[in-house]
């Protein structure tokens, strides 16, 4: 059951960080969906690729791309 | 974010707790879940903490260019020269228990260690070249 509902979310936030315009609010949502699919690793009784995604995936990746957005534009345009 | 002393001083408390827990997560790398790669990761993380709050011209007086280069090529180093030991011992590369240290599985669980150390320093070294590289405003 548990896993059913974490999927979902990691699905929903999937979805929002592609069609996201604002590209901050991206960014948040890819972290939210890194530690998601940390959880869902640990479920699986994986801990080492969970560590793994939870350091590098929700830590470090979100540094990176705020540090690449402070030197470009916040808004996506069409 | 320099002139706000509540981030300043949480900051200067916290980072060494973080670099504890990366010690910790690499030394018992072979015992349980962890390793050099999330160790060297969070041990990179509490640098890059302190250049967000400090700007990166103070973590360049604490991390110099030279410095963090040198650490990434010493953790390769590491590695490299602990499976030549091997290979010198008369095993295959990475045979850890040829090493003449006692008993094979004393042997084995320090050279593992030592790999998993020189995987820690060079990953927390790119960790903080990337962030400088990507921090860095062009004047």
């Amino acid at each position: 059951m548990i896993d059913l509902i974490l999927l979902l979310f990691l699905v929903i936030c999937a979805i929002a960080a592609v069609h996201m315009k604002d590209l901050l609010s991206a960014t948040m949502i890819l972290t939210a969906y890194s530690l998601i699919m940390a959880l869902v690793w640990t479920n699986l009784n994986a801990v080492d690729v969970a560590f793994t995604e939870a350091s590098v995936g929700a830590g470090i990746t979100t540094v990176l791309l705020i540090a690449a957005l402070s030197r470009t534009k916040r808004r996506e345009e069409d | 974010m320099q002139d706000n002393i509540i981030v300043r001083t949480i900051t200067r408390i916290l980072i060494p707790f973080i670099q504890l827990y990366g010690l910790y997560v690499i030394m018992h790398g072979d015992s349980g879940p962890g390793g050099g790669f999330q160790g060297g990761v969070i041990l990179g993380s509490s640098i890059i903490l302190y250049v967000i709050v400090f700007g990166v011209d103070q973590g360049r007086k604490i991390i110099p260019e030279k410095l963090s280069d040198t650490l990434n090529s010493i953790g390769v180093l590491i590695y490299a020269g602990i499976g030549l030991i091997c290979m010198i011992f008369g095993g295959k590369y990475l045979e850890y228990n040829i090493l003449p240290l006692g008993s094979a599985h004393f042997a084995s669980h320090i050279g593992m260690l030592g790999i998993e150390i020189g995987v820690g320093i060079t990953v927390a070294a790119v960790m903080i070249t990337i962030f400088f590289e990507t921090a860095r405003q062009e004047r």
